[in-house]
């Protein structure tokens, strides 16, 4: 029995939205929680995340062939960890401040099953073209999540966006934006709302 | 099956992880020794930009870097601390580093010019865990209790109100990476200590910053 996988641009397209990581798989919770108090660490972020996911999914794609089924979760962990640690070191030469900034959270993308889920359910099976266009929608779809947190926790935790100044000065900061809370509450509603639109559009199409 | 064809199954069945191991081995350590320096200069500037925090009235560029011999033998890199009309000195600053809960901790410790006195620490890397080992990074609620120490015994770390001057408060949840910190603490002052005063008993070997 063959399976048909999406083409290419399928997957490109459903990273972005229809199977957005962050609002419909629900995946990289941990980063989405813990680094998008402003937009500037949560960029980071993205584009550390996004050179993991893009690279490892190259690696395994090319070596899919080889993969043995019973080790092949070792060879994606050992793929990513090692991209993890090179964006590591890339951060910690070039964006000093934002490494320390972020601190534990980018070893921490080793574990960010976005990744490795992409390896067993693309990369693994598809060549390397689809492998590229999926990781790089995943990767602009996770891009997308992160920023609309951090876009609302940032103006409305700080008053500010990139750091810029957007609110009045007399904008007080909802200090519980920028703390855990204000994670749990923005991610809590973002997701509600993308719910709510995903059935509309489900009821409308029926 | 002997034992010929047995070893023979498992390379079979590993070659791949063998041989990406290696790779991946090789290409790590291409990118640590083009980084490294970069890296280790980046350190080395929040180093000397904490320089007039961690020492009362010293200059970051009156600063200088100087390397002496412990006692063990080790070389180790040391700042002296010059007040801003660069002859006056005011304390040392200590590159300190080792094991903490998850990962190596590196800190930044103050002294004063006779080492006798911690006069500031700073937590320059770490990888505890977020929300309770890293607040030992946290100038309020850990690190400002080893200001004004005497470093004439070593710091103990206590899990209830300290009562002793060489008593640090671990932080709750996180008696582990508070100890890791005393500990780092504790022995490159001694270290540190030991190496004065041999200075001090042969000034010839004195080194020039």
């Amino acid at each position: 029995m063959t399976v048909i996988q999406p083409t290419a641009g399928e997957r490109f397209i459903r990273g972005i939205l229809p199977e957005n990581p962050v609002y419909r798989q629900l995946l990289g919770m941990c980063p989405t929680l813990a680094v998008t108090g402003a937009m500037q660490p949560a960029m980071t972020m993205a584009a550390a995340t996004a050179f993991v996911l893009i690279s490892a999914n190259v690696m395994v794609s090319l070596i899919r062939r080889l993969l043995k089924p019973h080790l092949r979760i070792l060879v994606f962990t050992l793929t990513i960890a090692t991209f993890v640690t090179i964006a590591d070191r890339l951060l910690a030469a070039y964006l000093y401040e934002m490494s320390k900034e972020l601190g534990p959270y980018v070893p921490l993308i080793i574990v960010n099953c976005l990744i490795i889920s992409r390896c067993e359910i693309c990369s693994s099976k598809q060549g390397l073209f689809t492998a590229i266009a999926d990781g790089v929608g995943m990767s602009l779809g996770f891009a997308l999540a992160l920023a609309s947190i951090a876009t609302v926790r940032e103006i409305l935790g700080s008053g500010t966006w990139f750091g810029l100044p957007l609110l009045p000065e007399t904008w007080p900061g909802w200090g519980i934006m920028v703390l855990p809370p204000g994670a749990f509450l923005t991610l809590g509603l973002l997701l509600g709302i993308a719910e709510w639109i995903g059935q509309r559009r489900t009821s409308g199409v029926s | 099956m002997d034992e010929e064809s047995k070893k023979r199954g498992h390379i079979s069945q590993a070659w791949l992880v063998i041989l990406l191991a290696v790779l991946y081995g090789g290409a790590l350590a291409g990118v640590e020794t083009t980084l490294g320096p970069r890296i280790k200069q980046n350190k080395k500037n929040e180093t000397l930009s904490k320089v007039p925090q961690l020492v009362p009235e010293a200059d970051r560029e009156q600063t200088k870097e100087l390397i002496v011999t412990s006692a063990d033998g080790g070389q180790r890199t040391v700042y002296r601390a010059l007040a801003a009309d660069g002859e006056t000195q005011q304390g040392w600053v200590l590159p300190a580093g080792g094991l903490g809960f998850a990962d190596r901790i590196e800190v930044l410790i103050g002294l004063n010019t006779d080492a006798s006195t911690i006069t500031g620490l700073y937590v320059l890397d770490q990888k505890e865990t977020p929300g309770l080992g890293n607040l030992i990074a946290d100038e309020e609620l850990f690190l400002h209790q080893f200001a004004d120490r005497s470093t004439d015994r070593p710091l103990v770390v206590v899990k209830t109100a300290p009562d002793g001057p060489d008593q640090i408060r671990a932080l709750s949840g996180a008696t582990i990476s508070s100890e890791s910190v005393a500990k780092i603490v504790n022995e490159a002052v001694a270290n540190f200590r030991q190496s004065l005063s041999r200075e001090a008993a042969t000034p010839s070997r004195k080194p020039e910053p």
